[in-house]
């Protein structure tokens, strides 16, 4: 999950990170009485993506009058795919460099991993790609926590600031990391002010989905994910449901089975309508799952892969068939099913619906794809 | 990560719905079970088993190589912990949705200890006609029928595929290790390669993959120097860029943990990599009658 950069930065200041005087604001106007009360500002749109000054989205106002018009300008703009809705105005801060930190979730090391840059400002792939000289990263014992003596001896020689501290404000960051169960907490640019003090002037933080369930007070502070309709109503149900543009349905158990659907649908001349796997605890709710691919019109064609593992096709198909039975869509379906309880399902498809399941999952697709090729042909 | 029938295994939450369920058809499949855990339970039988309070009171009464857990995600860190406490030398965690700060800790606390980790978020070990732990179909014959391939997925659906396709073009498993979907896991593609490769009874190896992290491109790395032949499918390739396809693992972020980038790494390394899982078996046919010719044209020399 994603923060806006204005719910990511409380998590650093609870932690004794210092962030610039700001205020929230959704109209010019409150962007110019905020701008009143802390004086040259920025102008900053909230949307849970990076490359927002690029875009245009990120102005300094001198005076409120400039706060109002840049907050007229910016809210409302769209920034990849984003709809600005709020504006964070900020007071200006006398810059005299600009740092990059952050702790992530590292899978090589397999452990958080905390990087420093005393080149700030700039997007980080780009300087680990074009100065990787300048990126100092460390990994950090996750079961001892961070311990200074070794962060400061691993710093570069040449710091802009005092080595204490830096190191100081890294501890802080690791605590605010921890704190929050993050996949990434990131400070781009960290600033060193004119009268020596760090201070984050902005602030990225991804929260660990698996951890919302203990970190909820947080979580009520993310972006949530932007889904369609039906896409919302996939998440009510338990399902990891996305809409595509194709004609062939998937209904797949298992994220890597319904991944590898979607690419032969593609591989053989098609295009799948959705995503939607229901293996894990979900493999049980085969129905509301099929209601939720045929409540797309633009769906043609329905393919069926089940391959049972922990998940039963037994079950899955019983679903699929009752599913069937009681909407009776007006489409060709066509199934593959293998793995646990195959000999069950595969006697239900053929006595329930009068089919036959192909027992190459290239076939049934190959079939899929010609029947929707056929019907968007048709209409 | 290899086991073989002579793996006791304890089963962690083994009175659970599906502890229950899948313990039972591990016992029927020959996998040496000794027992399982529940603190709440402790002294009593279920399916005939001894049920111990931790992993740390079952090594004190008996001889215990693996641990498999069904444990919901966030008893996972401490139920790990106990089993590596208690000395047991290899834990599949099947759990999904374990916090990534909980698997950095216990994978840190395994490394010290030199315990193998397999998963989390995976379906499990089977050496085909041995022994299985996890939840893998490794009793039907059609998907795991005794034979050479070794087989290393992230995904267990998708590694149960291509099992089936491989047995239904005549060929059989050797063992098959799913790794797991998350992000962060105990045992990697390349762990599992190197395994495989060691493995007497693994001739050649499916390398299933997904898009999303370097494990594949590390991975590639390691066939380079094989003799065994490789084959693989990466799924993904259709998915759209910066979406999260299910597994936590699967996301795409710009050209990193791309489908291309993971294909052009695997061909540079020799392994033939097909379009759909379906076309895995041709490619080691072929592969292993090539060698077979070559092996029987030096003999003859």
């Amino acid at each position: 999950m994603d923060f806006e950069e204005h719910a990511a930065k409380p998590v650093l200041r609870a932690a004794g990170i210092a962030t610039p005087d700001s205020g929230l604001a959704t109209t010019p106007e409150a962007a110019a009485e905020i701008a009143q009360r802390i004086g040259p500002c920025v102008v900053k749109a909230q949307v849970p993506t990076g490359k927002r000054g690029k875009a245009g989205g990120i102005k300094l106002a001198a005076n409120a009058d400039e706060a109002r018009a840049h907050a007229a300008s910016i809210l409302g703009m769209s920034i990849a795919g984003h709809v600005v809705g709020r504006v964070l105005v900020e007071a200006q801060v006398p810059i005299a460099t600009e740092m990059y930190a952050a702790v992530l979730n590292d899978p090589v090391s397999k452990g958080p991993l905390l990087l420093f840059s005393a080149e700030g400002g700039m997007d980080i792939e780009e300087l680990a790609a074009t100065r990787p000289d300048a990126l100092t990263s460390i990994p950090i014992d996750i079961r001892h926590g961070f311990k200074s003596t070794e962060v400061a001896a691993r710093l570069p020689d040449e710091l802009p600031c005092p080595r204490d501290q830096l190191v100081a404000l890294l501890g802080q960051l690791y605590q605010a990391y921890a704190a929050s169960d993050a996949e990434l907490l990131e400070i781009n640019p960290l600033v060193l002010t004119k009268d020596g003090r760090l201070v984050a002037l902005d602030c990225k933080l991804t929260l660990d989905d698996s951890a919302i369930p203990r970190r909820q007070d947080l979580a009520a502070y993310g972006t949530p994910d932007k889904v369609t309709a039906l896409e919302a109503r996939g998440k009510e149900l338990g399902l990891k449901f996305i809409e595509l543009e194709g004609q062939v349905g998937v209904l797949a158990n298992g994220a890597g089975l319904t991944m590898t659907t979607m690419d032969a649908v593609r591989h053989f001349g098609g295009a799948p309508s959705n995503f939607l796997e229901i293996g894990g605890e979900s493999y049980t709710k085969a129905k509301p799952a099929l209601e939720l691919v045929l409540s797309n019109p633009e769906v043609k064609a329905l393919l069926v892969n089940f391959c049972g593992a922990f998940a039963r096709t037994d079950v899955m198909a019983e679903g699929v068939i009752s599913a069937w039975s009681e909407l009776k869509p007006d489409l060709p379906i066509f199934f593959t099913i293998h793995g646990t309880g195959e000999d069950e399902a595969i006697a239900m498809v053929r006595e329930r619906l009068g089919i036959e399941p192909y027992d190459l999952m290239d076939d049934a697709v190959k079939a899929a794809v010609a029947a929707a090729n056929k019907g968007s042909a048709r209409t | 990560m290899i086991i073989d029938r002579s793996t006791g295994v304890l089963v962690m939450g083994i009175t659970g719905k599906q502890g229950t369920f899948w313990a039972e058809k591990m016992r029927d499949y020959g996998t040496q079970i000794v027992g399982g855990t529940n603190p709440k339970r402790a002294g009593e039988r279920h399916l005939d088993l001894p049920v111990w309070a931790s992993a740390k009171d079952a090594t004190g009464a008996r001889k215990i190589d693996a641990a498999v857990l069904f444990i919901p995600p966030f008893g996972v860190k401490d139920a790990v912990l106990d089993a590596i406490d208690a000395g047991i030398g290899k834990i599949v965690c099947l759990t999904e949705h374990v916090p990534v700060h909980d698997t950095m800790y216990v994978l840190a606390a395994a490394r010290e200890r030199g315990v193998r980790i397999v998963g989390p978020n995976t379906a499990g070990l089977v050496t085909a006609g041995q022994t299985f732990v996890g939840f893998m179909p490794a009793f039907n014959p059609r998907v795991f029928r005794p034979g050479d391939i070794g087989v290393v997925s992230r995904s267990g659906s998708l590694g149960t595929l291509v099992c089936l396709n491989l047995v239904q073009a005549g060929l059989g498993i050797s063992s098959f290790v799913g790794i797991g979907g998350d992000p962060i896991i105990g045992t990697t593609t390349r762990d599992a390669l190197e395994a495989l490769d060691r493995d007497p009874n693994t001739k050649a190896v499916a390398l299933v993959g997904e898009i999303g992290g370097t494990m594949e491109e590390s991975a590639a790395e390691y066939a380079a120097g094989m003799t065994k032949p490789v084959a693989a499918f990466i799924a993904g390739a259709a998915s759209p860029p910066g979406k999260k396809m299910g597994h936590a693992g699967a996301i795409v972020m710009g050209k990193k943990g791309s489908y291309a980038g993971k294909k052009a790494a695997l061909e540079a390394a020799g392994v033939i990599v097909s379009p759909t899982p379906n076309g895995i078996p041709d490619v080691l046919k072929a592969a292993l009658a090539r060698q077979q010719r070559v092996g029987t044209t030096s003999a003859q020399r």
